[in-house]
């Protein structure tokens, strides 16, 4: 059985067509970069796999379940407990602090206060950014806001991480930070990742690359799907 | 004298310049503070040495007998010191040239052959650069990677990534070429 799947995925938003039909395999424990041009669907890819978008045609199994069948409550819960999920664009509630907003879905999911607190400062200090603690997002720079929204993501130790674009907002150095933590932590605790960027030295942290075109996965040899000689793990 | 040599002289000055060393440990302190780099050939560093010496910028700075071959050590002359301040103050041109057999041979390919011969020389070394970037990127994920190391891998990864962007881009330009020619 295999632990996360995509079967034919067709997913469009109105008329404009976004995913024609995207079959595709992710292992457990492995970090796989979705990758390609703006546009090609890389999101949409993304939020159906992390049961967040229902496709229009085609299967999601999550461990041999169609989360793509569950209703709106169950696949909820699944994005409370064992996903994580980083979005692309601003995310972060704009009225807590970021201490607060990593703390959320430990909250939501019935940890008490302080534990939670105690969880969302060792995050933020994780991911370099400890000094926003008690700074509300609207006062945070955007590779703040990032960072606090990835602390968010992992506070749950969630089975699988989604994040799209994770260092779209930070510089270079800090970008491959970031990645470098990540990379490690996922690797200590056979996270799996399933990683959209668009930067080739991105894409490098991960174990496998699967390139996007026009809604589908690229075949025609433009794409790099093949896994690493020997793999890295 | 080619600017590889030249860069080699003033390695070496530089690597004198915290005392006097004989070859073997040039050779060494080389191979350990530039990781990555070619490695010198001892005949090299040899060569080089004489070169120095023979320009005044080194000097024999006494010799060791181990039951082994000579041992000279070198030292930095005035005149050397001098060499090396010049050029560590001297700034690189940027790139006066595109010197690179990647550029050169997709150039060579659209002319004499077609699009189709480009296009796909272009994939396969797409797909050897990004499986050296994964390569690097796992030296530095790595949980003890050392700064040198982390250092010299951002720095071939740097340079693969720029070579990246430019196979990219040229294989959309090489598809949109073809389609014009062939339309
Ligand atoms: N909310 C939306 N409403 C309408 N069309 C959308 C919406 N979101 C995405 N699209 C369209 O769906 C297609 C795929 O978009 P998607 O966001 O998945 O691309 P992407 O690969 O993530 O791009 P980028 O690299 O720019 O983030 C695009 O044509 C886009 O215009
Ligand atoms: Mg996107």
């Amino acid at each position: 059985m295999s632990f996360l799947q995509a079967r034919g995925v067709v997913r469009a938003y109105g008329r404009t067509p976004a995913l024609r039909g995207v079959t595709l395999d992710v292992a457990e424990g492995e970090i796989l970069a979705v990758t390609g041009p703006s546009g090609c669907g890389k999101s949409t890819l993304l939020h159906c796999l992390a049961g967040i978008l229902r496709p229009d045609a085609g299967q999601v199994t999550w461990c041999g379940e169609r989360i793509d069948e569950w209703p709106e409550a169950a696949r909820s819960r699944l994005r409370r407990t064992e996903f994580g999920v980083l979005f692309q664009f601003g995310q972060l509630v704009a009225e807590l602090t970021a201490a607060e907003n990593v703390a959320l879905p430990l909250l939501l999911a019935g940890t008490g206060r302080r534990e939670a607190r105690t969880a969302a400062l060792t995050w933020l200090e994780r991911l370099g950014v400890a000094e926003v603690a008690d700074v509300p997002p609207g006062e945070m720079s955007g590779g703040q806001q990032q960072r606090c929204a990835l602390a968010r993501a992992l506070v749950t130790e969630p089975r699988v991480l989604f994040a799209d674009e994770p260092t779209g907002a930070l510089d270079t150095l800090t970008g491959e930070q970031v990645l470098t933590q990540l990379v490690r932590l996922a690797r200590q605790q056979r996270t799996t990742v399933v990683l959209v960027t668009h930067e080739p030295r991105i894409a490098a942290y991960a174990d496998r690359e699967v390139t996007l075109r026009d809604g589908a996965v690229d075949q025609s040899g433009l794409g790099l799907d093949a896994p690493v000689p020997g793999g890295h793990r | 004298m080619n600017s590889e040599a030249v860069s080699t002289q003033h390695v070496l000055l530089g690597l004198l310049a915290r005392g006097p060393r004989h070859g073997y440990e040039l050779k060494r302190a080389h191979d350990e503070r530039l990781p990555r780099a070619r490695p010198l050939a001892f005949g090299q560093v040899y060569a080089t040495l004489a070169r120095l010496q023979r320009d005044g910028l080194v000097s024999p700075a006494g010799q060791e007998r181990e039951g082994g071959p000579d041992r000279t050590s070198y030292a930095l002359t005035g005149e050397g010191r001098a060499a090396l301040d010049r050029w560590l103050a001297t700034v690189e041109p940027p790139m006066p040239y595109v010197a690179s057999t990647l550029f050169a041979k997709v150039v060579v390919a659209l002319m004499v052959a077609d699009a189709e011969r480009a296009r796909a020389y272009l994939i396969a070394q797409r797909r050897a650069h990004t499986e050296r970037l994964r390569e690097l990127t796992a030296v530095k994920t790595a949980p003890a990677a050392a700064l040198d190391e982390v250092i010299a891998a951002d720095f071939a990864i740097a340079h693969l990534d720029a070579d990246l962007r430019w196979l990219h881009t040229t294989l959309e330009r090489v598809a949109d070429w073809h389609r014009e020619v062939h339309s």
